[in-house]
């Protein structure tokens, strides 16, 4: 038996290291991930709270949240093969105009 | 102890190691490699809470195509490691010591004054029946919406991603 509470400290610790990747990470792919990492941290606590409050609308919600990242993973993921084409770079340092 | 908390530590264990790796590792591949890791334990973590369907859409979708789609660009791309840039000493001073005392707080708070009853195995059938009877009678217009939005974020994927005129009419010539 795991109290709701674990759940919930496991989904923030998830969350706070993908928050720490975003802002300490230079290369944009890894940011991109980190950015998964948070939204997985978020599901867990949807779960973990569908669970707690038996209502199956959470685990729901949980699949909107993994369409919105899919879709976001592949419109995320062609803006940097165009950023990449342009630029020839992947540091997010060196990509500081919005213009070509 | 007892199992349920064993499987649990354990899980979250992977997960954490997986986490932290990926912040530590340069190179990029190694770090798409430690997130699906994380995610294969977050589906145990997910099948103890009673939700199978989605531990399986973890897996599939998550660990399956999202993670492929990342292995894919980083190869495409020829990704190499990283150039790792010096933070201000600002950000060391105040931002490292606040961090550890913001999660302190907000660990202590969410352990001393949330609900303290097991989550019992099997308590929620995570059914596929029944959470697609909920997709599709509660939840059918966000359900359609959503469908809306990926055939939108396949075409802006096509546009973004195929190449501008310009560079295909200079390699013609």
């Amino acid at each position: 038996m795991v109290p709701l509470s674990y759940y919930l400290v496991l989904g923030g610790i998830l969350f706070a290291c993908g928050v720490a990747g975003f802002l300490i990470k230079r290369n944009i792919i890894t940011i991109f991930m980190s950015i998964e990492l948070m939204l997985n941290g978020v599901n867990l606590s949807f779960v973990a709270f569908a669970a707690h409050w038996h209502q199956l609308a959470g685990q729901v919600f949980v699949f909107f949240v993994m369409v919105v990242a899919a879709a976001e993973a592949a419109v995320g993921l062609a803006i940097i093969i165009a950023v990449y084409r342009t630029r020839e770079t992947l540091n997010v340092d060196q990509v500081n105009l919005l213009k070509l | 102890m007892s199992l349920h908390l064993i499987l649990f530590l354990a899980f979250g264990a992977v997960c954490v190691a997986g986490a932290i790796n990926l912040l530590a590792q340069t190179h990029p591949i190694n770090s798409a490699l430690s997130l699906i890791a994380v995610m294969a334990a977050l589906a145990g973590e997910y099948l103890l809470l009673g939700a199978e369907f989605v531990a399986a859409v973890q897996v599939i979708v998550y660990a399956g195509a999202i993670m492929v789609l990342f292995v894919f660009t980083i190869m495409l791309l020829n990704a190499g490691e990283e150039e790792r840039t010096k933070g201000s000493r600002v950000a060391i001073l105040f931002g490292v010591p606040g961090m550890l005392i913001g999660s302190t707080l907000l660990a202590w708070v969410v352990l001393r004054h949330s609900g303290t009853e097991a989550v019992p195995i099997g308590a929620l059938p995570g059914d596929p029946k029944i959470i697609g009877q909920l997709l599709f009678h509660e939840f059918l217009l966000p359900f359609e919406i959503t469908s809306v939005l990926i055939l939108i974020a396949i075409m802006g994927a096509v546009v973004l991603a195929s190449k501008p005129e310009a560079v295909q009419k200079k390699k013609e010539h």
